[in-house]
C-alpha cells in the first residue's frame, strides 16, 4: 500500500506538491515542510489510498498545513453522561469522500477515540473520546497537520433550533402527504360512484373514512399556517396564511357537516392536498434559507479570532475574543488581527485599519493609541489592555447607529403579503354575497347555500397564489447559491429587484482585500526577496510571495520583529524590511504618502524598493459597466483620502464619489439618497460601513468583510470578483418578473373559476383538479428560472 | 361491501407503515448527511471499528 503514489504533472513544466497539489519549486516533491510531514504521516499509517481516490477541487483551498495557533478548546468540550467527552467542530478543507475517510481513519486509530464522524453536508466533525477533556487539542492537531482546519462550532444553539423547525416541517409534510394520498384515492371512488350509481351507505362510509384520515392530519399539518395566521391577526395584520387557514378550517368543518347529513359532496381531499402542496413550498424554502445561513456562519466561524491573553503569572493563554475580560493584557503578534478593542501599553507598530475606517494605507501606532477589533497589526508585537465595551468604544457607537438605521427597514412588506391584504377581503366578501344571494334571493336551502359559498372559498383558496412567491424565491436563491452568493434575508430578493443606485465602499470592496506589489523589478532580486519573505507571515511578505509565485524558502533567515528579515551569506548580510532597518538609522523615517514599502539590501548592490498599493478587484470596471447597462447608477463612498478615492473611482469608471466620510456621514449620505427617491443598495465590507449596510434598502458584503458587516448584510458573496453584485441584481429582477407572472396566472385562474363556483356548478372533483392544475402551472413557471444564465 | 372495508383497512395499514418508517428514519438522522452517505460506500471501513 505504501508504494502507491500519485504524481500529478503541473502545467508549464513545474511539478505539483504531492500532498496539497499546489505548484512547487522546480524538482521538489513538496511545496513546504508541512506537506512533506503530512505525506509521511499518511503513508506511514498505510492510508496512501487517500491520494489515489481523492478528487481535489482546484477552486477550493488546497490542503496545505498551516500552523495556526488555536484557542483553548476546553469551554467547547461537552461531557456526556457516561463520562466521555464530546466536541463539535467546524472543519474546513474537506472536499470529497476520501477526505472524510482519511480523517475518520486517523482519529479512529487513536485508542481513546470512541467515535469520529464527519458530516460532509454541513462540514462538521463530531468527536467523542474517553478520558481527559484536555486531549481535545492533541486530537485536533492530528487532523490539522494534514492540512485541514478545525474550529469549535459556535452556533450549536441557533442551528439546533433551525434544524428542529426543519424536521417539524418535514414531519408535517409526511403526514399531509400520507393523508392526501389516501383521501384522494377514496375520493376517486366517490366521484366514480356518483355516475356509476353507488349506494348512499357506501358513499357515507367512504366520506367517514376520509374524514377520519383528513381531520387529524389537517389539525397536525396545518399548524405552521395556523400559528402564523394567529400571530399576524394578533398584530392587526393579515398575511397569506390567514385566508389559507380560514379556507382550510371552513372547508373541513363544512365537509364534516355534509358527512353527518349524508350529503353528496365533501371536500376533505381539497383541504388536505392544499396543505400538502403548500408544505412542499415551505420545506423547500426552509432548506434553501438554512443552507445559506449555515454557510455564512461557517465562513464567520473559520475567521473567528483567538486572543492571546497574558495571565498575571506571565504565561500566555489563547481564548475566544468574546471571553476576554476588560483590563486583561493581550499580546498581538505581527501579522495578527486584533480581536478586542483596547489601548496599546507596549510596543510601536503600524496598523492596517482598513476594515474599521476604510483607510487603505497603514498608520503608525504606539503606547496610548486606541485600537479596535478587526484591525490588522502589521509590524511588531504589541501588548494591549482590553477596554470595557462601554459607551465610548467604536463598536458601541456603531451599534447605536445600526439600531437607528434598522428601525426604518422593518416596514418593508413583501409582495405576497401586499397581495394578501387585497385578496383576503375580496374573496371572503364574494363568498358571503354568494351565500346571501342563493339563500335569500334564489330560495336555496341553508345547507345548499352554505355548500355553494364554500365551493367559492375552495376554488379561490390561494394555493397558487401562496406558492407563486416562494416557488420563485427558492429557485432563485438556489441559483444565487451556486454562484457563490448567500441570500440571508427572506425579503432581500424583492428589495434587490427595486434597486436603482448601488453605493460601493472603496477599500476591500471595490479593491482587493490585500495590498499588491506594483511596478517592475529585476527578476533575480524579486526571487531572492520572495525567498526571504517566504519565512514570514507579515502581510507585506505574503504579498511579495504572492507576486512571485511558488518559491523555495531561503534557509537560515532571521526575523527581526517590527523591522524585517536578514540572511547571513558569505558575501555579507542580505536584509529585507522597513526603510530604517535596511538603510540604517541615518535615513529619515518619513511617512510616505505613496503606499506601503519594503526595502531589499544586498552586499555590494544598491538598495531596492518594493512598492505595495491597493488594486481594483479584477472585474470592478466591468461590473460597473454592467450595472450601468442595466440602468443602475453607481456611486463610491469611502472614508479614505480624496486623492486615493478619486484615482480608484476613475479607474473603475465611477463618476460620482465621496471621500473622507466618517461612518455617520456615510449613513447620512445613504439616507439623503433614499430621501431623494432612490432605492439604494450598499456594498461594503468594513466596520465603518455597518450603519450604511443597515440604512440602505438592501446590502451586500464580501465574505472577507468584518464580522459585523456580514451579520448585517442581506447578501454575502464569495470569491475575488465583484461580478456577484451584477449577478445578484440580474437574478433578482428575473425573479420579480416570474413572481409577477405567477401572481398574474393565479389571478386569471381565479377570475375563471369564481363565476363557475358562484353559479353553483363546482363539484369536488372539479375543485381538486383546478386547484392542482393551477399549482402545477405556477411551479412550472418558476422552474423556468433555473435554466436561464445571467 | 365487506370487501371495501378490508381493502380500506389493508391499504391504510400499508400506507401507515410507510409513514411510520419515514418518521422513524427522520428521527434517526438518516437525512442529516446525504452527500457524505453517497461517498462513504466507496471506501472500506476497517474491521473491528
Amino acid at each position: 500500500m505504501n508504494a502507491i503514489i500519485d504524481r500529478p504533472i503541473a502545467q508549464g513544466g513545474g511539478s505539483c506538491c504531492r500532498h496539497c497539489g499546489l505548484a512547487c519549486p522546480e524538482g521538489a516533491d513538496f511545496c513546504c515542510s508541512g506537506c512533506e510531514a503530512a505525506f509521511g504521516t499518511i503513508q506511514g499509517l498505510g492510508l496512501g489510498t487517500y491520494y489515489l481516490q481523492r478528487l481535489l477541487d482546484p477552486n477550493a483551498r488546497a490542503p496545505r498545513p498551516e500552523m495556526v495557533e488555536r484557542a483553548d478548546l476546553g469551554p467547547f468540550v461537552h461531557t456526556r453522561a457516561d463520562g466521555s467527552c464530546e466536541l463539535l467542530l467546524t472543519i474546513d478543507g474537506v472536499q470529497c469522500g476520501a477526505c472524510v475517510w482519511l480523517i475518520e481513519q486517523i482519529l479512529g486509530r487513536e485508542r481513546s477515540v470512541v467515535s469520529a464522524r464527519v458530516n460532509l453536508t454541513s462540514g462538521r466533525l463530531a468527536l467523542v473520546w474517553r478520558g481527559d477533556a484536555q486531549e481535545a487539542g492533541r486530537l485536533c492537531a492530528l487532523v490539522e497537520q494534514l492540512g485541514y482546519r478545525l474550529v469549535p462550532f459556535r452556533f450549536a444553539e441557533s442551528t439546533a433550533r433551525s434544524d428542529e423547525q426543519g424536521r417539524a416541517l418535514i414531519r408535517a409534510l409526511a403526514v399531509a402527504g400520507f393523508a392526501a394520498g389516501n383521501v384522494m384515492l377514496l375520493s376517486i371512488g366517490i366521484w366514480v360512484g356518483l355516475t356509476e350509481g353507488m349506494g348512499p351507505a357506501t358513499r357515507a362510509l367512504l366520506h367517514w373514512v376520509s374524514a377520519l384520515l383528513a381531520l387529524p392530519a389537517i389539525a397536525y399539518a396545518g399548524q405552521p399556517f395556523f400559528r402564523s395566521a394567529v400571530s399576524a391577526l394578533r398584530h392587526g395584520r393579515t398575511n397569506m396564511d390567514v385566508p389559507i387557514s380560514l379556507g382550510v378550517i371552513l372547508v373541513s368543518g363544512l365537509s364534516l357537516v355534509e358527512a353527518m347529513r349524508n350529503g353528496a359532496h365533501t371536500y376533505f381531499d381539497s383541504a388536505i392536498s392544499l396543505l400538502f402542496f403548500l408544505l412542499i413550498g415551505r420545506v423547500l424554502d426552509h432548506r434553501a434559507r438554512n443552507r445559506a445561513r449555515a454557510t455564512a456562519e461557517r465562513l464567520l466561524a473559520l475567521r473567528a479570532v483567538d486572543v492571546a491573553v497574558i495571565l498575571p503569572d506571565g504565561t500566555l493563554r489563547r481564548m475566544p475574543a468574546e471571553t476576554v475580560a476588560p483590563g486583561a493584557r493581550v499580546l498581538v503578534g505581527a501579522g495578527e488581527r486584533i480581536g478586542v478593542d483596547g489601548v496599546i501599553r507596549h510596543g510601536q507598530t503600524s496598523l492596517d485599519t482598513s476594515l474599521v475606517t476604510g483607510e487603505a494605507l497603514p498608520c503608525p501606532a504606539g503606547p496610548g493609541s486606541l485600537v479596535f477589533a478587526g484591525t490588522l497589526n502589521m509590524e511588531a508585537a504589541i501588548t494591549l489592555e482590553a477596554t470595557a465595551t462601554g459607551a465610548d468604544t467604536l463598536l458601541a457607537e456603531m451599534a447605536r447607529l445600526i439600531d437607528a438605521a434598522q428601525a426604518g427597514k422593518g416596514r418593508f412588506v413583501v409582495l405576497a403579503d401586499r397581495v394578501a391584504r387585497l385578496y383576503a377581503p375580496v374573496v371572503h366578501l364574494c363568498a358571503l354575497l354568494t351565500f346571501l344571494a342563493w339563500y335569500a334571493a334564489l330560495g336555496a336551502s341553508l345547507g345548499e347555500a352554505l355548500l355553494i359559498a364554500c365551493s367559492v372559498l375552495i376554488v379561490t383558496c390561494p394555493c397558487a397564489l401562496a406558492l407563486a412567491v416562494p416557488a420563485a424565491q427558492v429557485i432563485a436563491s438556489q441559483a444565487l447559491f451556486t454562484a457563490g452568493i448567500l441570500l440571508k434575508s427572506a425579503t432581500a430578493l424583492e428589495r434587490l429587484a427595486m434597486v436603482d443606485l448601488v453605493v460601493f465602499d472603496k477599500t476591500g470592496t471595490l479593491t482587493c482585500p490585500e495590498l499588491a506589489l506594483v511596478g517592475a523589478y529585476d527578476p533575480q532580486a524579486l526571487r531572492l526577496a520572495a525567498g526571504l519573505a517566504a519565512n514570514s507571515r507579515h502581510p507585506l511578505s505574503r504579498a511579495l510571495c504572492a507576486a512571485y509565485g511558488p518559491v523555495q524558502p531561503e534557509g537560515g533567515v532571521v526575523e527581526h520583529p517590527g523591522q524585517g528579515l536578514s540572511l547571513q551569506t558569505e558575501a555579507g548580510e542580505i536584509r529585507l524590511g522597513s526603510r530604517r532597518f535596511c538603510l540604517g538609522s541615518a535615513c529619515a523615517d518619513t511617512v510616505t504618502d505613496a503606499g506601503a514599502e519594503l526595502y531589499l539590501t544586498r552586499p555590494g548592490q544598491s538598495a531596492l524598493r518594493f512598492c505595495f498599493l491597493e488594486t481594483l478587484r479584477p472585474d470592478a470596471a466591468e461590473t460597473v459597466a454592467r450595472l450601468r447597462a442595466m440602468g443602475i447608477g453607481v456611486m463610491l463612498a469611502s472614508g479614505d483620502r480624496k486623492a486615493a478615492v478619486r484615482e480608484m473611482a476613475s479607474l473603475a469608471g465611477i463618476g460620482a464619489w465621496h471621500a473622507g466620510l466618517r461612518p455617520d456621514a456615510k449613513m447620512a449620505l445613504i439616507e439623503r439618497l433614499r430621501g431623494n427617491g432612490h432605492c439604494v443598495m450598499m456594498v461594503g465590507d468594513g466596520l465603518n460601513d455597518g450603519p450604511c449596510l443597515a440604512a440602505a434598502d438592501v446590502s451586500m458584503s464580501p465574505s472577507c468583510a468584518a464580522d459585523i458587516s456580514q451579520t448585517l448584510a442581506d447578501l454575502v458573496f464569495q470569491g475575488a470578483g465583484l461580478g456577484a453584485v451584477a449577478v445578484a441584481l440580474a437574478v433578482a429582477r428575473r425573479t420579480r418578473r416570474v413572481m409577477r407572472q405567477n401572481i398574474g396566472l393565479a389571478i386569471v385562474y381565479n377570475l375563471l373559476a369564481v363565476p363557475v363556483a358562484v353559479a353553483g356548478l363546482v363539484t369536488p372533483w372539479l375543485a381538486a383538479a383546478a386547484m392542482s392544475g393551477s399549482s402545477l402551472l405556477v411551479m412550472a413557471n418558476s422552474l423556468r428560472l433555473r435554466g436561464q444564465r445571467s | 361491501m365487506n370487501v371495501i372495508l378490508w381493502l380500506i383497512l389493508g391499504s391504510l395499514l400499508v400506507a401507515g407503515g410507510g409513514l411510520a418508517v419515514f418518521l422513524w428514519s427522520l428521527r434517526n438522522g438518516q437525512y442529516e448527511d446525504l452527500k457524505g452517505a453517497a461517498q462513504r460506500i466507496l471506501f472500506d471501513e476497517e474491521a473491528g471499528r
